[in-house]
């Protein structure tokens, strides 16, 4: 073992890659495990030369590809037959044919990138990427066009004198001794390096905008848009006018369309009578156009307490007195005409929706003023005791 | 020459072999014959089920050697012989061509004019689809395999007493021109002989799905006959775990590519579900050839992705051996796949014939192989590159 903490280990240069393989092979001979060869290109038989293992990295390809592969399936088969089932091309919902290309990208890219990572992770030691031999002399020509072997010091055979005499004896040109640097050291989270990295993401993001949407920007296709076509609200060149609205043609009624005889005077002199029987069915129309149209303001049950907290004033009970006494015909009046700060509910709703209201708000009178007998009518059809 | 460094001594196969190949062939021959005058259109389908296994191992060998001339590549050419020898059977295969030619009646449903005559798409296709310019095909593309067969095996069988290097050089120019050439000619093969039995049918990725099986087959004959000789000591010694490795891993390539042609015909027809399309499959779908589906599947893709998936597996002699048969025979099982459900449109019958032909193939190629051994090296000892082979290291 070695006595000088601080050394790293001792480096030799060599002149061919024959030179390199044997001195690789008698380094190993002569029991050394903490060694390594840095030569410029790959130099075929150094892994035998070295007596190293096969690498385990491929594990870390095969495991991560076949996570992609569960991954990519089961997220193809929640997204497409769980959580948002569609049929596409009238294809079952977990159409696996179509599913094969993403899962082959998928445990390609996985694999891959695992693989990569996984290399970095092990080799670099991160976060710390630096190593002893960064910079050197030795690094410089070795990445040039020399072959360099180093033995670490960490060997326990390691002896720099014995080391030293065994690479002179392999026929080493330069022999160097490295040394560990002082303190540890992160260059990745350097500043430099950093602004480096965030200029790269700025860069890349601003040239795929610029490239994607000005040089390369091209029009959707909106040929369906822009047909001759009336749109509401819209102007158009059909007609002469330029509306795209129409209205009626005088002296003309829409279909199922009635006009309504009193309109504008604020006391009819004549009402309509309701055509409507207040049956279950009507009733059951009747509440949701009500629930719908007049809640708002009249509240639920038609007590005049709306939903609308003073943003507009609200409306008196449909329960009074004076409303209990208005006819049918009185009521679809003020719901054509409008009343003091209701306005016309001409255009939102059709005649038979209206009759339809109108009866509903009968039953919603009858029952908050309800009689004893009205109590067993009711008792007497649901067959329970109701107080 | 350089017997001495390769470790190389030309020895005789031993004298069971050719027996083994005169009795397959001979029980091939008989049966066979025998088979054509009690079912002739069954035999025909089976015999070109048979032939078009000798066809692809043929070609898929001699563009092996292309390949190597053409890439460069030295690691193989130590046993490149082997392929030259696989591909010998080439010349002889206008010979095997006659049975079905003079049969193309019960082979082809195009040949028919009184059906074509009532069918609209196959009077469109009847300029190419007839029996004239079907044959015309034939003999001029075997023709000009043959004749690429003949140029490079001679050159390199030159280089043995001359060591002439330009005969390397000229092997390199020929291969430029036959590869290209190979393309369409396969493609050509695989359409007129199996895609036009069922004539309406059409497949643009045909000629590479049939590439991609042939090539597959000849890299698997190819290992197992290296792997034989050597463990036997009829190649040099010095063949080691890293031919193995490049061996296995360009056998798990095709098994890959194979994969990817197959699914890519596949899904294109599935998806658009195109009634002029989809029917072959959906032939292949019903009345028991959904089995041979589904096996085909796992046994030619699945099975041999994981077994050549590792390292061991593909320096294993032991495991390449057995993987290179099983690679043969799935590949005689694509063919017959791709072949029979034309005849048995309903559903698959089982007949006896479909092992005789198979038979006959093994026992002809084994003597062809025998024949070559006998007369030349299994060596290319005069090639420049042997050397670089033989110290070919991967890490």
């Amino acid at each position: 073992m070695n006595e000088n903490k601080n050394l790293y280990g001792v480096t030799a240069l060599f002149d061919s890659a024959n030179e390199i393989i044997h001195a690789a092979k008698e380094v190993e001979k002569a029991g050394y495990k903490n060694f390594d060869v840095n030569t410029p290109y790959p130099v075929h038989g150094m892994d035998r030369a070295m007596g190293l293992k096969r690498s385990t990295v491929g594990f870390f390809t095969l495991f991560f590809g076949f996570s992609g592969t569960a991954f990519i399936l089961l997220f193809a088969y929640w997204t497409m037959s769980v959580n948002y089932p569609m049929v596409i091309g009238g294809k079952p919902f977990f159409a696996l044919p179509s599913f094969i290309p993403v899962t082959f990208e998928t445990t390609v890219l996985l694999g891959g990138i695992a693989t990569v990572v996984g290399i970095l992770a092990v080799f670099f030691n991160l976060p710390s990427n630096n190593h002893p031999l960064h910079d050197t002399d030795y690094m410089c020509s070795v990445s040039n066009d020399k072959y360099g072997i180093v033995i670490e010091a960490e060997d326990p055979k390691f002896n720099e004198n014995e080391v030293t005499e065994l690479l002179k004896r392999l026929g080493a040109k330069k022999i160097h001794t490295v040394m560990n640097p002082g303190k540890e050291s992160f260059p990745i989270f350097e500043g430099r390096f950093v602004v480096f990295l965030i200029l790269v993401v700025l860069v890349v993001c601003g040239g795929t905008y610029f490239t994607l949407n000005k040089v390369l920007y091209l029009e959707p296709f909106d040929w369906m848009l822009e047909q001759d076509k009336l749109i509401p609200q819209e102007k158009s060149t059909i007609f002469t006018d330029n509306k795209g609205m129409r209205t009626t043609i005088e002296g003309t009624v829409a279909r199922g369309y009635l006009p309504y005889p009193f309109k504008g005077q604020t006391i009819p002199t004549e009402t309509l009578a309701n055509p409507l029987l207040p049956t279950k069915k009507v009733l059951e129309f009747g509440k949701g156009k009500f629930l719908t149209f007049c809640s708002p303001c009249h509240g639920n049950y038609a007590d005049g307490d709306s939903r609308l907290h003073g943003q507009f004033p609200n409306p008196p009970t449909l329960h009074s007195a004076r409303a209990r006494e208005f006819g049918d015909g009185m009521i679809y009046h003020i719901i054509v005409n409008g009343q003091n700060t209701m306005p016309s509910y001409e255009t939102q709703t059709t005649s038979e929706e209206r009759w339809a209201i109108i009866n509903y708000i009968r039953a919603l009178q009858r029952a908050k003023n309800a009689k004893p007998t009205d109590l067993q009518e009711v008792q007497k059809e649901l067959g329970v005791n109701v107080k | 020459m350089l017997n001495k460094e390769s470790g190389y001594v030309k020895k005789e196969l031993p004298g069971n072999i050719a027996k083994i190949g005169t009795v397959f062939f001979a029980v091939g021959l008989i049966l066979g014959t025998a088979g054509y005058f009690i079912e002739p259109v069954r035999a025909s389908f089976s015999y070109l089920v048979a032939f078009m296994f000798l066809v692809s191992v043929g070609i898929g060998s001699l563009f092996l050697v292309a390949l190597e001339y053409l890439a460069g590549a030295d690691w193989s050419t130590p046993f490149r012989r082997v392929s030259e020898f696989l591909s010998s059977s080439i010349p002889l295969l206008i010979i095997f061509a006659l049975p079905l030619i003079f049969n193309m009646n019960s082979l082809f449903h195009w040949t028919h004019t009184e059906a074509v005559a009532e069918d609209a798409v196959l009077q469109g296709k009847a300029p190419y689809l007839n029996s004239s310019f079907f044959i015309i095909r034939v003999v001029v593309i075997f023709g000009l395999w043959s004749l690429f067969y003949y140029l490079l095996s001679k050159n390199s069988r030159g280089q043995d007493s001359t060591g002439d290097q330009r005969l390397t050089k000229r092997n390199i120019v020929l291969s430029g021109i036959f590869i290209p050439l190979f393309a369409i000619t396969a493609t050509v093969t695989s359409v007129d002989w199996l895609m036009s039995l069922e004539p309406h049918w059409f497949s643009t990725i045909f000629g590479v799905y049939f590439f991609s099986g042939s090539v597959w087959a000849s890299l698997a004959a190819l290992t197992l006959i290296v792997v034989l000789l050597k463990e036997k000591g009829y190649l040099s010694q010095r063949i080691n775990n890293d031919h193995y490795y490049s061996l296995g891993t360009l056998m798990f390539a095709f098994t890959c590519f194979w994969g990817y042609i197959a699914f890519s015909q596949y899904m294109l027809i599935w998806y658009a579900d195109l009634p002029e399309e989809s029917f072959w499959f959906l032939q292949r779908w019903t009345g028991g050839w959904e089995y041979f589906s589904i096996v085909l599947i796992l046994a030619h893709f699945i099975i041999p992705f994981g077994a050549l998936l590792s390292y061991p597996a593909k320096t294993n002699p032991r495991r390449l051996k057995f993987i290179s048969v099983w690679i043969l025979c799935t590949h005689y099982l694509d063919l017959y796949w791709l072949t029979m459900p034309n005849l048995n449109v309903s559903g698959f019958v089982f007949s006896w014939l479909d092992f005789v032909f198979p038979i006959g193939i093994l026992g002809l190629i084994i003597l062809i192989f025998n024949i070559n051994a006998k007369k030349y090296n299994l060596i290319p000892v005069g090639d420049p590159k042997l050397q670089r082979g033989l110290d070919f290291t991967l890490h």
